[in-house]
């Protein structure tokens, strides 16, 4: 199947339409929620959660003994929430790091779902097959209820986004600040870090628990990039993620059916790439160019500002000189002298070199303009 | 005649884990006056500072502020954090930032509107930031940073102030402009209480001092008690500044 003819098909293949749609509210809202992560410097919360639940996927099945995804979501929700709440209290009441605590939830739990996955594997139930799709998703499985699940709880993440957005923005700038302002910073946090749960659980069945937190982390990287506007990157991370999805479906799909939870994943990734490299203000790219423009700028201002000192010192400032004078000066370079000429600073006579009206006017001021820049 | 209390700590105690950092603190500060807290590093200035904000909860002791305890008279106090509090690449404006002082007026949920908004750009014409406001906060210099920040507090309109370390790595420009905030802010009524480390500057800038290590060593007016024997005692070593009168 080509990239056309599935272009087509999304309209009319049901199956399709629905995974298509799914990954990509699931990319929107864990952009949107991603965003906040990111500020928090809490990026790798994320992939703790997502290991986190995996015993919780485990021990649903074990109880209930079905595959029915809501109530495995719902295990994975208890034991993700479990899991985060245990990383704060180990945070606030030991002198553990944040790094140390985050790495030992997430091993031991995983550990623990891995154990119960080797052990239901065993039971002679002949359901058991297929929960270890949830360690690396599998979007095929996605069915329309998954995906009005996804939309319902991106809208009410998306409401209470809005009703408490002064509330997100202040706590994720100054917490100690908040608090002294009268809110309830523990409230504001906890429902932060509850939404950013729901949404990694609800990506666990399409995206898998290992490659969970980049649905996290990369749009919102990216959209970082691009904006100096909290609003902004939410919403340009809301659409990376939804972008993510959609591209990411589109081409497993096309390609011989892929794995679409990695190829997702890559997508975004190379959104955050792009990102890096070509972002105007922020981006590798133009800091480079920058970078070596002002160096240009500066050995061409060092050279005009050496030749406005010998100038000065005559009554008339287009008085000319000789080149040989500007030997000893380690700026100067052929190339900067004929870029002055090019920009009227100079005039050039045979051997001897004078200054333009303009270029002393320039000159003069190039102490003050570099003041200027500075402020 | 005698002075309202504005800010009484009492029996303060606060430890992290075993370590005490503040001992049976007892701080009367007066209304209207503009005190400096000194101290060496690691002497719980800003932990009391903190402690008093209810930021940090203390082993024991109580604030009260006017009398009433400082939940109900959260209103009157306004914070300046210190600068390097913050993560100052967050993406939002200098204006953003300093509107964010009306939040605790405004509440739950409502947004900062036209009032909020006239109230910010004038903070940020009196520390002289205006022409930055539309400015992204990582685009600013040490100084301007530190003047968003006393911006925001500005905006608070509060009685009392509670300042940590507003002078560190600002030039000499801002360090005079923020001074002379602080001189209208007290010649306007209100209470100003800094950490401060520059025991030179204390007796120019402030008329109250409060020597701070672990103890409260003194506290008073800077005229009484800004002298070399508390000096020692609070820094352990022999001390001496040559105060110019």
């Amino acid at each position: 199947m080509d990239i056309t003819e599935y272009f087509n098909l999304v309209f009319t293949d049901y199956t399709l339409r629905t995974i298509t749609l799914g990954t990509a509210i699931l990319g929107a809202v864990t952009g949107m929620l991603g965003s906040f992560a990111v500020l928090r410097k809490q990026s790798l919360l994320g992939d703790a959660i997502s290991h986190a639940a995996l015993p919780g996927i485990a021990i649903a099945f074990l109880i209930t003994g079905a595959k029915d995804s809501n109530v495995l979501l719902l295990g994975a929700l208890v034991s993700g929430l479990l899991g985060t709440f245990w990383i704060r209290s180990i945070i606030k009441k030991t002198h553990l790091k944040s790094d140390t605590a985050l790495g030992l939830i997430l091993s031991l739990f995983f550990g623990f779902g891995m154990l119960l996955l080797t052990f239901i594997q065993k039971q002679p139930n002949a359901n058991q097959a297929g929960l270890d799709k949830y360690l690396f998703g599998q979007a095929a499985t996605l069915v329309e209820s998954d995906v009005w699940l996804m939309a319902i709880v991106t809208g009410v993440c998306l409401f209470v986004l809005l009703l408490f957005w002064k509330e997100f923005k202040i706590l994720l700038f100054d917490a100690d600040y908040t608090k002294t302002l009268g809110f309830n910073t523990k409230f504001i946090d906890i429902l932060i870090t509850t939404f950013i749960v729901l949404a990694i659980v609800l990506g666990l069945q399409t995206v898998g628990v290992v490659l969970m937190s980049a649905m996290l982390l990369a749009p919102a990287a990216a959209a970082r990039q691009w904006t100096n506007s909290l609003g902004l990157m939410v919403f340009l991370a809301a659409i990376f993620g939804a972008f993510s999805g959609v591209f990411g479906t589109a081409i497993s799909s096309s390609q011989n059916n892929l794995s679409t939870g990695p190829v997702i994943v890559i997508v975004a990734g190379v959104f955050v790439l792009v990102s890096f490299i070509f972002s105007p203000s922020r981006g590798l790219l133009f800091k480079q160019i920058r970078f070596i423009k002002n160096r240009r700028d500066l050995e061409l201002h060092k050279t005009l500002a050496f030749m406005f000192h010998i100038a000065e010192t005559h009554d008339n400032i287009s008085h000319p000189h000789t080149i040989k004078i500007l030997n000893n000066f380690q700026g100067y370079t052929k190339g900067t002298l004929q870029k002055l000429v090019d920009k009227h600073y100079v005039t050039l006579k045979g051997k001897k070199w004078s200054l333009t009206e303009e270029g002393y006017k320039t000159a003069s001021n190039l102490y003050n303009q570099q003041n200027d820049n500075d402020e | 005649m005698k002075k309202n209390i504005a800010v009484q700590v009492d029996d303060l105690t606060v430890a992290y884990n075993y370590k005490p950092v503040l001992w049976d603190i007892d701080l009367e500060i007066p209304e209207g006056v503009l005190m400096a807290i000194v101290g060496p590093n690691g002497a719980g200035k800003s932990t009391l500072i903190k402690s008093i904000l209810g930021i940090l909860k203390p082993i024991a002791g109580s604030v009260s502020i006017f009398g009433k305890s400082y939940e109900k008279q959260r209103h009157l106090v306004a914070y300046v954090p210190q600068k390097g509090s913050v993560d100052w690449d967050f993406p939002t404006t200098a204006l953003d930032v300093v509107t964010m002082g009306t939040y605790g007026s405004l509440g739950w949920i409502k947004r900062p509107g036209q009032k909020e908004k006239k109230e910010s750009l004038e903070a940020l014409e009196k520390v002289g930031m205006l022409a930055f406001k539309n400015r992204q906060i990582s685009q600013l210099s040490g100084g301007q940073q530190q003047r968003i920040f006393l911006a925001r507090a500005l905006v608070q309109n509060a009685s009392i102030y509670f300042m940590d370390e507003p002078f560190q790595g600002v030039d000499a420009t801002t360090e005079i402009a923020i001074i002379n905030i602080l001189k209208e802010l007290r010649k306007a009524g209100k209470t100003v209480v800094v950490v401060h480390h520059d025991l030179q500057t204390v007796p120019e800038y402030f008329d109250w001092v409060t020597f701070l290590n672990v103890k409260k060593i003194a506290t008073g007016p800077v005229k009484d008690i800004f002298n070399d024997d508390n000096l020692t005692k609070t820094y352990g070593i022999n001390y001496k500044v040559s105060i110019q009168e």
